[in-house]
């Protein structure tokens, strides 16, 4: 048994004289959870609808689980979980009801139904609404129903377009610990974000595009590392300000590291060369140091760095 | 993978989910959409509209029915019924298919619900067929309220023992009339990703449209008009037969059951000319079409506009982008 995958091959897709995507060439493999990055009008949208069969590509293929979307949309569809452009639900229908319609028309067996409904709704925590009806719901409700329509048949390869759209800052927070959950479990997730914290807090890897074109795809951490002038960097969080002048030579002392700013009084960004292991030695002798270090972690900013660097070029 | 493979943890994806088939799907989405047709508010005004037209016909008997220019239609069952449930009964058809089919694709796209079972392992047109049958059925409800005003009536005036077996024939062809109908309802809401399209284009075609094109070409063109779909209609009320015999007057039985339409009614005008110059007190009940079809021509009429706008819908269908 091979591992979810999602392919798509020289995938285009023109309106009219318009090209929305260009010769998208991608392969997702294994479970992962992979974001999809790019400004508005890049053709995320249009790639994903093709991925799921919902419009068609002037040119090229895509395939879930090697299964070609176009050709077989019954039996590629049967193994994803799909959330596009936030559709609506009847309005007459309860969570409850449209959960079952998805669950009949998916060959979710009868005895599963229940404890998968209440599963999904637990966690996108809207069990107490389950016997409501549509019409009533806010933006946010209704999406977070959607999402839990994605998941209900418990698919191996789950893709959203903008899970987070119309949620609240606790919804946001749910979806990570959703997308996290999946990851455990061994699915792939291909999700479109804006969210730049929500793709670095749990995507593996990243797929830029602008203007229908693929800038990059690889692994978060390279990117981080390959595009931020090429050094990796990392931002100290100290319990107290740095003292004197002394204190940061010490640190830009230390092996490897090739600069060092101080960007508050208690936080530093260091930049360094050399891989893991020159990073874990540069982490032990900064706490030597004694100079209070509470946190280590990589810059919230650096993906967004990289992103407005990478779309800039474009222009 | 296969189903004896022992599960480990995490289990694989969908383990325990196998997808039905299409047929399968169909009857599953004709439920949903059915349920959804009934409790919209929609069935609900048409319901309201179709208890009106019966209230009034029933005003109107009840007041009139002595009155020279109704007592022809209550004089026999068979003009009663003829008249009343075969003139209307087409009205309350193309009412019901329009509600129910003149954005049934279209309101997908607008209302945004078509990307929710875009997203579900299920054909296109398992889509089209499910929301089809679901809306035939919808609108088969609606008749049948219809019909029940109507054999209310009849039943008031003529007795319950005075059901002519015609409206067997004349149910059958209401049925075929709506199949026929509702296919070309659905396909014109196919072509439109927007309701009031959908519903605007459908209303005008067949309130007034197809009867214009009926008069064009029967009177103008003088031709059968044969590829009217609302001409066909009228075998819904002409297999009663309710036309009256030119010399006595008296209503007689001529149903033409064959493929070939009529110029004027079945034992109308045409056949007057053999009447002795004092008789014929009325030549016809229906001062209605110049051509009458017959009950076989009828069906083919029907059941080849079925044949084409379904075909034709459900390959624009599948071609359809949820762009
Ligand atoms: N049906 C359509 N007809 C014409 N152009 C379209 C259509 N759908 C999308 N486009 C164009 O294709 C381009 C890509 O759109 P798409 O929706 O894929 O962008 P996106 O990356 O999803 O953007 P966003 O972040 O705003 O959701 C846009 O320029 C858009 O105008
Ligand atoms: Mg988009």
């Amino acid at each position: 048994m091979t591992g979810p995958s999602i392919e798509c091959v020289q995938l285009t897709k023109n309106f009219g004289t318009f090209t929305a995507l260009s010769r998208l060439d991608l392969k997702l493999e294994g479970a992962k959870c992979v974001g999809f990055l790019g400004p508005n009008g890049a053709g995320k949208t249009t790639a994903l609808k093709m991925l799921t069969d919902m419009i068609f590509p002037s040119s090229g293929e895509c395939f879930i689980n090697g299964i070609n979307v176009r050709e077989e949309r019954k039996k590629a569809l049967a193994e994803a979980g799909v959330l596009i452009e936030s559709p609506e639900i009847y309005p007459s229908l309860t969570p409850r009801q449209a959960l079952e319609m998805v669950c009949d028309l998916r060959g979710v067996p009868p005895e599963h139904r229940r404890d998968r409904i209440e599963e999904v709704l637990s966690e996108v925590k809207m069990q107490d609404w389950v016997d409501k009806r549509f019409g009533k719901f806010s933006k946010g409700m209704k999406q977070r129903i959607n999402i839990a329509a994605a998941l209900v048949h418990d698919p191996g390869v789950v893709i959203l377009d903008e899970p987070a759209t119309g949620l609240d800052p606790r919804g946001m927070a749910e979806v990570r610990d959703i997308v996290r959950g999946l990851k455990r479990r061994n699915r792939l997730i291909f999700m479109s974000s804006h969210i730049l914290q929500e793709v670095t807090d749990v995507c593996d890897e990243v797929a830029l595009i602008d203007k229908g074109k693929l800038l990059f795809y690889d692994t978060l951490s390279n990117v981080t590392s390959k595009f931020a002038d090429g050094a990796p960097t990392i931002d100290v969080g100290l319990s107290r300000p740095l003292g004197d002048e002394k204190v940061l030579k010490q640190v830009e002392g230390l092996t490897g590291v090739t600069s060092c700013v101080l960007l508050e009084p208690k936080r530093l960004r260091l930049k360094f060369k050399g891989g893991p292991t020159a990073q874990e030695q540069l982490l032990a002798s900064l706490v030597e140091l004694k100079i209070g270090v509470i946190t280590l972690s990589e810059p919230e900013s650096a993906l967004e760095e990289i992103y407005l660097k990478q779309i800039s070029k474009g222009d | 993978m296969s189903e004896t493979e022992v599960e480990t943890k995490p289990e694989p994806a969908g383990s325990h989910s196998h997808v039905p088939g299409s047929f399968q799907q169909i009857l599953k989405l004709t439920r949903a959409q059915f349920q959804e047709y009934l409790s919209s508010r929609r069935f609900v005004i048409l319901l309201g509209i179709v208890a009106m037209i019966g209230l009034i016909i029933t005003v109107v008997i009840g007041a009139f029915h002595d009155r020279a220019f109704l007592q022809a239609l209550v004089s026999s069952p068979l003009a009663f019924y003829g008249s009343f449930w075969g003139g209307a009964a087409s009205f309350v058809i193309v009412l019901s298919a329009v509600f129910f089919g003149g954005d049934a694709i279209a309101g997908e796209f607008q209302n945004k619900t078509g990307y929710f079972l875009m997203g579900l392992p299920i054909r296109r047109t398992t889509i089209y067929v499910g929301k089809y049958i679901a809306a035939l059925l919808a609108s088969i409800c609606v008749l049948i309220v219809f019909f029940l005003i109507i054999l209310a009536n009849g039943v008031y005036y003529f007795g319950g023992d005075a059901l002519p077996w015609q409206f067997g024939p004349s149910l059958l062809l209401s049925i075929i009339y709506l199949v026929a109908v509702l296919s070309t309802t659905f396909l014109f809401s196919s072509l439109f990703k927007t309701s009031a399209y959908g519903f605007v284009l459908t209303a005008v075609l067949f309130i007034i449209g197809f009867s214009l094109l009926q008069d064009v070409v029967q009177s103008i063109l003088d031709y059968q008009p044969w590829m009217v779909i609302s001409y066909a209609s009228s075998a819904i009320g002409g297999v009663f037969g309710t036309a009256t015999d030119p010399c006595t007057g008296a209503v007689i039985n001529t149903i033409n059951w064959g493929l070939n339409g009529i110029y004027g009614i079945p034992g109308g005008p045409a056949a007057r000319a053999g009447c002795p110059a004092t008789g014929g007190p009325r030549e016809a009940l229906l001062s209605g079409p110049t051509w009458t079809p017959g009950i076989a021509e009828a069906v083919v009429i029907m059941v080849g506009y079925f044949v084409i706008t379904s075909i034709v819908g459900l390959l624009s269908f599948e071609r359809e982008e949820f762009a």
